[in-house]
């Protein structure tokens, strides 16, 4: 007959939680910091002196496992020099619908153009909302989410995200 | 004392509506508290406390599309979650709020129709409501809602009979069927869960099985198996069978307090049972969150243990119940 007694404690065990404060962290008002290195939303990089820093070469979507990244490579002109290579992305698009956040395009890329930055408050109303454009990864991003002290976590950090 | 017609109907709409509205009110208060229980907040996003919840759930039923298998046996397809409403609703007439009032020279009985066999009657329509669960399970034409069906119609015809020899000592004691008089010898008296405990305990443990709540509730049993006789269903026509079902809890704890509590009745000052209403839904709502509390408490059981508990255990102890409460009753007298 100890059914009676475990049955009566399963009801106090609840019955406590009641008085204590939910663990529940409410979303939209608290936003819980992210890792440091969380991959969220991508970023296209540039040098100090302006230039971008892709080339157009298309390794990272040769990487991509999802097939979401588009490049069109263009030839680097005296009067339009857009990147510090002999090439440069004239089309780069990421559909972010089809983007799994795996992080291969940053590991690709020769020089650490693209990079996954910590945004993820990235839904929208319309697919065509998520393909982005190259104009939409070079600025920096529209909304900031708070990120965890880093020093708090004992994997180090890749040099390119602090010099990104 | 006879009651005006129309007064009846009057009551009868505002029963209805109140009773509908204690269905959106317990939707509310079992999320919440249920949250509560497992350390959350629980709904708190629409309306002050996630009030408007239920409100949301409507509109999203009813604008839901009710698709139907096929081959469902349309008539029946379609009547089965009527008919389970009907008999959860219809129980509600004869639980008497109050002990009756007289205004303006009509007298108005605290129930809306005051039945001499008012228990029974009750059992009835519980007996009923089980139709509309087979009933949809059956003609839903797939053979997860008939096994579920099959499990419901096992379980709950296994538990109305305990269900019912368990309120047989508080008939014995109260010497009637009506509840009325029920609370009326209670008042005078005292609250029969005192002598009836063993009576009570049965009576809660069959009705929850009864109403298919957790830990009973093998019909749906969500995370285990499909959801039983209602998987063919959906929209309003599944709002209609959860209604239902959340209505038969209301209804069973409803007879729980007349029965064992006293009903309208308040403790120890009879002059305050002119707010009978008043006692009636505060006890009722204490017992539906005891209700909420042991779906948070208790895992659900095997069917096998379900099976035992309720033919070799729950029912011997309700006919011992019934036997000693009888001899008692006459050794007494």
């Amino acid at each position: 007959m100890a059914v009676v007694p475990n049955t009566l404690k399963g009801f106090g065990i609840t019955l406590k939680q009641v008085f204590k404060k939910p663990i529940t962290q409410q979303y939209p008002e608290y936003k819980r910091p992210v890792y440091p290195r969380y991959r969220g939303r991508h970023r296209l990089n540039r040098y100090e002196n302006g230039l971008e820093k892709c080339v157009g070469c298309s390794l990272c979507a040769a990487a991509c496992p999802a097939d979401c990244i588009r490049v069109v490579a263009a030839e680097n002109t005296a009067d339009n020099r857009v990147s510090a290579g002999e090439r440069y992305a004239r089309i780069y698009e990421i559909n972010m619908s089809r983007c799994i956040f795996c992080g291969y395009c940053e590991l690709a890329c020769p020089f650490d153009a693209i990079t996954l930055g910590n945004d993820f408050e990235i839904s929208e109303y319309n697919r065509d909302d998520l393909i982005y454009t190259k104009d939409m990864l070079l600025a920096p991003p529209t909304k900031q989410v708070p990120v965890a002290d880093r020093d708090l976590y004992d994997t180090p950090i890749p040099y390119y995200k602090d010099h990104a | 004392m006879h009651e005006v017609w129309w007064i009846t109907l009057i009551k009868s709409a505002i029963v209805v509506n109140v009773v509908m509205l204690f269905f959106a009110l317990t939707t509310w208060l079992e999320r919440k508290l249920l949250g509560r229980l497992q350390n959350r907040y629980g709904p708190n996003r629409a309306g002050p406390k996630g009030l408007l919840v239920p409100i949301a759930d409507l509109v999203k039923l009813i604008r839901k599309e009710a698709f139907a298998p096929m081959s469902a046996k349309e008539p029946l397809y379609i009547i089965a979650p009527v008919l389970s409403m009907f008999t959860a609703l219809a129980a509600f007439s004869v639980i008497p709020w109050g002990p009756g009032w007289t205004v303006d020279g009509y007298y108005i009985s605290g129930q809306v129709v005051n039945v001499p066999i008012s228990l029974i009657l009750i059992f009835a329509l519980g007996s009923l409501g089980i139709y509309g669960f087979i009933i949809g399970g059956w003609a839903s034409d797939s053979k997860f809602s008939m096994l579920g069906s099959m499990r419901t119609c096992a379980q709950l015809v296994s538990y109305e009979v305990s269900l019912a020899l368990s309120v047989l000592g508080v008939v014995l004691m109260g010497q009637s069927l009506n509840l009325t008089h029920i609370v009326a010898k209670q008042e005078t008296t005292m609250w029969f869960f005192i002598p009836q405990f063993v009576g009570l305990v049965v009576f809660l443990l069959g009705g929850i099985a009864e109403t298919s709540r957790p830990p009973f509730d093998l019909p749906e049993a969500d995370t285990e198996l499909v959801a039983g006789y209602h998987t063919e269903y959906s929209g309003m026509r599944w709002g209609l069978f959860q209604a239902a079902e959340y209505i038969n809890m209301i209804v069973l704890s409803g007879l729980c307090v007349t029965l064992f509590f006293g009903g309208f009745h308040f403790p120890w000052v009879s002059s305050l049972d002119k707010f009978g209403p008043i006692w009636f839904v505060v006890k009722l709502f204490t017992l539906v969150g005891a209700f909420i509390w042991l779906r948070a408490s208790q895992p659900r059981l095997r069917y096998d243990q379900l099976m035992r508990f309720g033919w070799k255990v729950l029912l011997p102890v309700a006919t011992v119940n019934a036997l000693v409460t009888a001899a008692l009753v006459v050794a007494v007298k």
